[in-house]
């Protein structure tokens, strides 16, 4: 473990620079999507940086997560046009259907929901994300055939 | 041989309506009738239309078709591309078949958006037809920089992220800058609920930003360039890449630029989800690996801005504008548009409004024509009650000033902003006090904390905004509104905090009498905030069928089943809205105020 995580760490320049990318490369490989407290001293002792201004700097950011996280991360976008266009009943929707309230995660370890902010799809809202796919102009109907989607896919 | 050519819009709204199978369908369709030569398949960027995703359009007719299915193919095939007769009911609803006869597209000048739409995004010679690096060319060999930098302050362009500082000035004051090192960096952070032009440019038309900023790098003197993009965008980011990576290996970015001895580098980096990071200073800090908070200003980015060294930050649709100043003047440029706000602007439009998605117009265009021309006004049935534009740091304009021209200085007169170019459109269905509070919850959650204005002004009129939509509201908690809001503009750290009350204010301005009814009336005229408003049920519409009463979880509703009409006790209604959701005849009726 700890020596494939070195590998990804070390395709990067020894550059504060990179301490972004590097987290996000560690989070995306873990299972669980989040980063461990051994990945923050990894990439603190590789950069040469105090442990605590790397947690600094993973806590700032809302997409890295210090948290055992689903398989797929459901971001449902929270703006003011998917707003108008009534992601609130899809917030409900989704919770029913999960079975979890918002930040947490479903029992079987598939799912995580969260909010968002602006996605840019404004024109198909309202809209969520699953990992790197967006889905627009949602429905409670068409929110169920997607995440019945990925479910069949796990 | 090619006989025609299919545009697929593949910017990420038309991908998340299915154009993947659509595509599919129409590869299948092609090959089963013998067309696969024939015709060509090019997946282009945003064509502007998002709401009627998946869109294409087939030359050479120039025949645009919307919300095409994977079920269409067949028939586009057969009908179109093999008789000769366009499908009419894959049209826009009647319209005639180019877009050029659209009202839509009719309005619409597309500068920055001319190759969104009709190049293929991943092709850097599609772009390099399109007349793509002439400009970056033009530059290198026959101006000097003061040269460049003299026609784009000659153009009039001005910073199209929000502030509208004049960009050939902040060329020159990075060039001036003392110091052997200097970066350029492409703010692509777009962040602001409701703006995806940056989105839009980056997906459909990445190598014009890249030329941007390899021409920016020529005029200020820098040779390493960094694009700081969203995480939250990653068809842009996997696009960004590969026109990086092409952009090298054709020598327009790398050692040695087109043999000329210029050097440019750029690299991507990521965001992680911090909305205060489309800050010129956060941003820096990001970049730099730190959290992405704010500094105070000066000194100014140019003066000492990556690594402490003079570094120009441009927005993406900034950057996006210079190739064609440079190809086509700075007098053509400054020809469009009004005395102060040259060129054009692409804007947004979501909320209430029948075209939501892209579009481009010259500057000085009133919002009259933008949200009722080119937007085709609020559907039907409904009323225009106000705009919102410029995003969090935006405001709310009301009917009465939609004939004001859209330029920077029309718009912040009267309490809104350009900010990146989010236009919101509200019909009668939104509560304006909803509406100020939505916003400023956005700025409180994305405030960074740093300073206490921002920090606690915004949670202190937030806690306001939330008493007055409950019904708790006083007249005076108005003017202390207002008193917080103008402290929280003066004395915020950084532009998050001094725009975040606008869309407070704005509403104040215009909008006072929903406050106060709200206030006085404890009534939410547009029956959106729950306390404020009330149910009862309509005796003539009311069939006894008693699908309200089982859905009402206090015993509120009263009847027989068979017997109507039922009836609501205020006393034990707790606002919940189940039998509203509950009754098939629409006989519960929502009304606006507390008590019936």
């Amino acid at each position: 473990m700890t020596v494939e995580k070195l590998e990804v760490i070390r395709r990067f320049p020894r550059e504060r620079g990179q301490l972004l990318t590097i987290l996000h490369e560690l989070q995306r490989a873990n299972e669980g999507n989040y980063l461990t407290g051994e990945d923050l001293r990894l990439v603190a002792d590789y950069l040469g940086l105090p442990l605590s201004a790397v947690h600094d700097a993973v806590t700032f950011y809302s997409l890295f997560s210090l948290k055992h996280r689903g398989k797929h991360i459901i971001r449902l976008c929270d703006s003011p046009p998917c707003h108008l266009a009534g992601a609130w009943s899809l917030l409900s929707a989704l919770q029913e259907e999960l079975g979890i309230g918002v930040g947490q995660t479903t029992e079987d370890g598939l799912f995580t929901l969260e909010l968002t902010s602006c996605l840019g799809v404004c024109g198909v809202a309202p809209a969520m994300m699953i990992d790197d796919e967006v889905y627009g102009n949602l429905t409670p109907e068409r929110l169920r055939e997607i995440l019945e989607g990925y479910r069949e896919g796990s | 041989m090619r006989r025609l050519e299919v545009l697929l819009c593949s910017g990420t709204a038309c991908l998340s309506s299915g154009a993947e199978a659509v595509k599919a369908a129409l590869q299948g369709a092609l090959a089963d009738h013998g067309l696969a030569d024939e015709v060509r398949i090019v997946e282009t960027g945003c064509m502007g239309p998002c709401e009627l995703g998946p869109v294409m359009l087939v030359y050479p007719e120039g025949v645009f078709y919307v919300r095409v299915r994977p079920e269409d193919a067949e028939e586009i095939v057969v009908e179109h591309f093999l008789k000769g007769r366009p499908v009419r009911r894959l049209l826009w609803s009647g319209e005639g078949p180019a877009p050029k006869e659209i009202p839509f597209f009719a309005r619409q000048e597309k500068v920055v958006l001319a190759n969104c739409g009709v190049i293929d995004p991943e092709d850097i010679e599609e772009y390099i037809a399109a007349g793509g690096y002439e400009a970056l060319g033009k530059a290198l060999t026959e101006l000097s920089p003061e040269g460049v930098i003299q026609e784009v302050k000659r153009s009039g362009l001005r910073g199209r992220g929000g502030a509208g500082f004049p960009t050939g000035v902040k060329w020159e004051l990075v060039r001036a800058a003392p110091g052997p090192e200097r970066y350029v960096v492409c703010n692509a952070d777009e962040g602001d609920p409701g703006a995806f032009m940056d989105r839009a440019i980056l997906e459909g038309d990445p190598h014009a930003v890249l030329e941007g900023m390899a021409i920016a790098a020529y005029a200020v003197g820098a040779s390493k360039g960094y694009i700081y993009v969203r995480a939250e965008y990653p068809l842009a980011i996997k696009r960004l890449e590969r026109a990086i990576a092409q952009a090298h290996r054709h020598g327009l970015l790398g050692p040695d630029v087109l043999e000329t001895g210029f050097s440019f580098d750029l690299e991507l980096r990521m965001g992680a989800g911090a909305f205060v990071c489309g800050e010129e200073t956060a941003l820096i800090a990001s970049i730099e690996g730190r959290r992405g908070e704010p500094r105070p200003r000066p000194p100014y980015p140019a003066q000492a801005g990556l690594w402490g060294k003079p570094t120009l930050i441009n927005n993406v649709e900034t950057l996006a504008n210079v190739r064609h100043i440079l190809l086509r003047g700075a007098d053509w440029f400054s020809s469009l548009g009004t005395e102060t706000s040259k060129g054009t602007k692409v804007f947004a439009l979501a909320g209430q409004v029948r075209n939501t998605g892209l579009v481009e117009v010259p500057m000085g265009i009133t919002l009259r024509e933008l949200i009722f021309e080119v937007g085709g006004g609020v559907p039907e049935g409904r009323r225009f009650k106000a705009v919102q534009i410029g995003g969090p740091s935006g405001g709310c304009l009301p009917e009465a000033l939609l004939d004001v021209p859209i330029d920077y200085e029309s718009l912040r007169q009267h309490g809104a902003i350009m900010g990146s170019g989010g236009v919101i459109v509200l019909d009668d269905s939104a509560c304006m006090v909803n509406v100020a509070k939505f916003f400023l919850e956005f700025t409180a959650d994305e405030s960074c904390g740093q300073c206490t204005p921002c920090r606690v002004g915004t949670q202190l009129m937030l806690e306001i905004l939330n008493r007055i939509t409950e019904g708790r509201g006083t007249e005076e908690d108005l003017d202390r509104l207002e008193e917080l809001a103008q402290l929280v503009k003066s004395a915020s750290l950084c532009g998050l905090g001094q725009t975040a009350p606008n869309p407070v204010l704005s509403t104040l301005r215009y909008f006072r009498d929903e406050y106060l009814a709200h206030i006085r009336d404890q009534a939410c005229p547009a029956r959106v905030c729950p306390e404020l408003v009330h149910y009862r049920l309509d005796p003539e519409l009311c069939r006894g069928c008693d699908a309200c009463r089982r859905a009402c979880p206090t015993g509120a509703v009263r009847g027989t089943p068979g017997k109507p009409p039922y009836t609501i006790d205020p006393g034990a209604c707790v606002r919940c809205g189940a039998c509203l959701a509950a009754c098939p005849f629409g006989a519960v009726l929502k009304l606006p105020g507390r008590k019936g």
